[in-house]
């Protein structure tokens, strides 16, 4: 069945952790809506879930393919063009850590950006139900599910207390 | 920081974004005389690769001259933005809000200002590719990756693309306001594929803030070592006195450090003359910056003091006679008397007084000075070691920058104006959700008999105090 979002549009915080409950009265889950803000608010004040993510892993898994780069890079250009220098070795590791250090580093922070993106649930085409007054301040609730369920969540979301109409939008 | 000025979320998204969706009258004059000194300094090194590095005042024994001199500086100054930002972050500083998107912005573009000067100093730039990619596989010619001259451009490379990345992520939920708020349809598609469809959800913001902890978190170990490779270039040349210096590494990062965050301080002087920003940047944050220049300054002059005391320490003829040139004869001596007082006898003790630190007009003034000393420096640390009297004689040879050098280097400082002003004509200079959470955050209290603003912040994840409550 083809889903639809609804919003409604709050100015204050306690009117929209409201619409939350309301919502969750009425039996929707936690992945049904979202809350939206122009800005960040602490964890918590809408009573919303904790978002899970697992962002720390992307630096890891980029610093490991910086690394694994850098060390082909570093080690197989001076295998191939032996320069022979006071008698040293040819692979000389002081001078590859340098290399090997900031392609870490840059291996890193590509992923970690990769992650920031993919965790974020970026990019996103459709944008829904949306109203550019979220960026003026006021909190969206949205919430996103069957057609058949949409009057629900409007009831819920105008119990609260809503400032001007339901937006509705499809996903 | 007791002074502010409470607005709402509106009238930030109309003050800060009212020189991007309108166009000032200065505007335009502005970028048209930057960009044709960026175009004379173009042409200066059109003119240079057509007829040779023999246009330069370049010639044995000094082969760097006023390019390296000035790729340092660039980086130098490239070092605060991030720097600044990414401390005052991790450390949740207050002050940092209106500040912070400008002085990393200043990074991206001083960076690759950086990059010009060595690329124009290589005289044939397209050939530098092959010092670094290893691609040359017709002549099995690959890089020499023993050579300092490999390890920087991946150093500056990776700090170039982290602080890219790093701008780019923290700009996202302020191109969503400029989205929202942008008139004409074609402009509000493109914000609109800028800022991929954030909509502002509670995980995308606390994507937003594990982001600016975790990159702030990543990218101050690469803005340490890229000065650090940067000195390098200088000090793992053992045969030239001056440059070969243990201490360089931490000398040239704390040098960076005072003139990239003397940098940001004037940077933040011109937000307010010119984008009218009294509202955002106070007083109160030009006497943050000062209080921390003074430090910076202070740790800066040590290890100064330091460089000169091991070298004189030695005993070395070399060495002294170097230190004798860098101090005595024209013109070397009377700049390194400007460069000394003019990156910290005269701005320091200024410092000191609380008038002079929340003077805008003080701070821009003594910061300005600061940035001649510290080129100066870099001046000071490059020619004078090349130039001291070898033991043969027809290596004897003096320094003096040509009109093509002076011109493409007054290129870059356009350069970074010109591309300053494009994006703040794009782009907010302040990060508008940024501002919006401090000031609501921010409420006034009453301790006895004085009302002042205290800012509410988050210490602990919210189910900590649950526990603690239940």
């Amino acid at each position: 069945m083809a889903k639809r979002s609804v919003l409604g549009l709050y100015i204050e915080e306690d009117s929209a952790a409201d619409a939350l409950d309301h919502l969750r009265d009425a039996g929707f889950e936690d992945h049904e809506y979202e809350i939206l803000t122009g800005t960040p608010y602490p964890e918590g004040t809408f009573g919303e879930a904790e978002p899970q993510h697992h962002l720390y892993r992307w630096p890891i898994f980029g610093a490991l393919t910086g690394f694994t780069i850098s060390l082909f890079y570093t080690s197989i250009t001076q295998a191939a063009y032996p320069l022979l220098t006071g008698g040293k070795p040819v692979l000389a590791i002081p001078a590859m850590l340098v290399i090997l250090y900031e392609l870490t580093m840059l291996g890193a922070v590509i992923f970690t950006i990769i992650g920031i993106i993919f965790e974020s649930r970026l990019p996103r085409f459709f944008m829904g139900a949306y109203s550019e007054k979220i960026t003026e301040g006021y909190i969206g609730v949205t919430v996103t599910t069957d057609e058949d369920r949409t009057d629900k969540a409007e009831e819920a979301l105008k119990k609260a207390g809503i400032d001007g109409e339901i937006i509705r939008g499809w996903e | 920081m007791l002074e502010h000025t409470q607005l709402t979320d509106k009238e930030l998204n109309d003050e800060l974004l009212r020189d991007i969706l309108t166009m000032p009258k200065w505007w335009l004059p502005a970028v048209l005389f930057l960009a044709a000194i960026v175009i004379t300094g173009y042409s200066a090194f059109g003119y240079m690769v057509f007829n040779g590095l023999g246009v330069t005042g370049l010639n044995r024994p000094v082969f760097w001259g006023f390019f390296i001199a000035n790729f340092v500086f660039w980086i130098g100054i490239s070092h605060a933005g991030i720097m600044i930002s990414a401390i005052l972050r991790l450390t949740q500083a207050e002050w940092r809000r209106p500040i912070t998107r400008a002085a990393e912005v200043m990074t991206l573009f001083s960076l690759a200002a950086a990059l010009h000067t060595p690329l124009f100093h290589v005289g044939r730039p397209w050939r530098v590719f092959y010092w670094i990619f290893p691609y040359d596989f017709s002549r099995g010619i690959w890089p020499n990756v023993k050579s300092p001259f490999v390890w920087d451009p991946s150093a500056v490379g990776t700090y170039l693309i982290a602080s890219t990345l790093f701008v780019i992520v923290c700009l996202i939920p302020d191109l969503a306001i400029l989205r929202d708020r942008a008139k004409n349809k074609i402009t509000k598609f493109i914000y609109a594929q800028l800022c991929l469809g954030f909509r502002g959800t509670t995980r995308q913001w606390k994507l937003q803030i594990v982001a600016g902890i975790l990159l702030s978190a990543l990218v101050l170990p690469i803005f340490v070592s890229v000065h650090t490779v940067v000195s390098w270039d200088f000090a793992v040349l053992i045969g030239t006195e001056g440059w070969r210096s243990t201490i360089f590494g931490p000398y040239f990062i704390i040098g960076a450090v005072h003139s990239g965050v003397s940098a940001v301080a004037m940077l933040m002087a011109l937000s307010v003359w010119i984008y009218g920003l009294q509202n955002y940047i106070k007083p109160d944050h030009f006497d943050a910056i000062a209080r921390l220049l003074i430090v910076v300054a202070t740790t800066w002059f040590f290890f100064f003091f330091l460089e000169w005391v091991w070298a004189m320490f030695t005993l070395e003829s070399p060495e002294i006679a170097l230190r004798e040139l860098q101090v005595g004869p024209w013109p070397w001596g009377p700049l390194f008397l400007i460069f000394v007082i003019t990156s910290f006898v005269i701005p320091v003790p200024l410092w000191m007084f609380r008038r002079f630190r929340r003077s805008a007009a003080i701070m821009f003034f003594t910061t300005i000075l600061v940035n001649i000393g510290m080129w100066l420096e870099r001046f000071l640390i490059v020619i004078p070691s090349l130039m001291r009297r070898s033991h043969l004689t027809f290596d004897w040879g003096s320094y003096s920058p040509s009109l093509i050098e002076i011109l493409i280097v007054t290129e870059t400082f356009a350069f970074v104006a010109l591309g300053m002003l494009l994006f703040a004509k794009a782009f907010p200079l302040v990060p508008i959700f940024d501002m919006k959470e401090g000031m609501r955050n921010r409420h006034l209290i009453k301790v006895g008999r004085r009302v002042i603003p205290a800012t509410i912040r988050e210490g602990l994840p919210h189910h900590y105090y649950n526990k603690e409550h239940h």
